[in-house]
């Protein structure tokens, strides 16, 4: 398995290859994709991004923890986590893409 | 939200572009992400989260319908995990 770690800067870099922009102008326009989507979530919306994937949110309910170092029980507050779910695509290309 | 509302979004905020344009900024992006996935490399987006490629080791399932063992193959599969920033964000706690 490759073992590169793709970074804004590449997404950037594909928007300006794709569409004659600066690369100023395709850095902001990522930054501006991965805001709206956070904006939403963060409203409690679901994004759902056909062939790609949807992410939500889950509301998690309070529970007592244990500190598995001391084995000491701590309060866990109600939180709200993201999760994602690839779409069948998507799950298709990286089976596909990463078959040993 | 879905993705021509994301793209309706953001072509409002650029009205020097052409809403086709936004249309192939948006699916370059989710397409650059998908093809590193596929590759078997990482993305990684500070303070939103990263992308990466688990191995799910070969089990033996089951057909649901009719009980029968079937031989499930190792495979990949992607997995997301939130950044601080916007699990933050999530619970009220903007960023300091």
């Amino acid at each position: 398995m490759a073992d590169n770690t793709v970074t804004r800067m590449d997404l950037s870099e594909a928007v300006f290859r794709e569409v004659g922009l600066s690369r100023n102008e395709s850095a902001q326009l990522v930054e501006s994709v991965l805001r709206h989507i956070s904006d939403a979530l963060v409203r409690g919306e679901t994004v759902k991004i056909s062939s790609f994937g949807t992410f939500s949110v889950r509301a998690k309910s309070a529970r007592v923890g244990r500190n598995p170092k001391t084995g000491e029980e701590v309060p866990i507050d109600p939180r709200r986590v993201l999760s994602f779910r690839p779409s069948h695509l998507m799950k298709e290309r990286v089976a596909a893409g990463n078959r040993s | 939200m879905i993705r021509s509302e994301l793209i309706q979004k953001i072509a409002d905020e650029n009205p020097h572009l052409f809403q086709r344009d936004v249309e192939r900024i948006v699916n370059a992006i989710f397409e650059e992400i998908t093809g590193a996935l596929a590759r078997g490399d990482r993305v990684e987006l500070r303070g939103f989260g990263a992308f990466s490629v688990k191995r799910r080791d070969a089990r033996v399932g089951r057909n649901p319908r009719t009980g029968e063992a079937v031989d499930v193959e190792e495979k990949a599969v992607p997995f997301f995990k939130t950044g601080k920033l916007l699990r933050d964000r999530l619970n009220g706690r903007q960023q300091g």
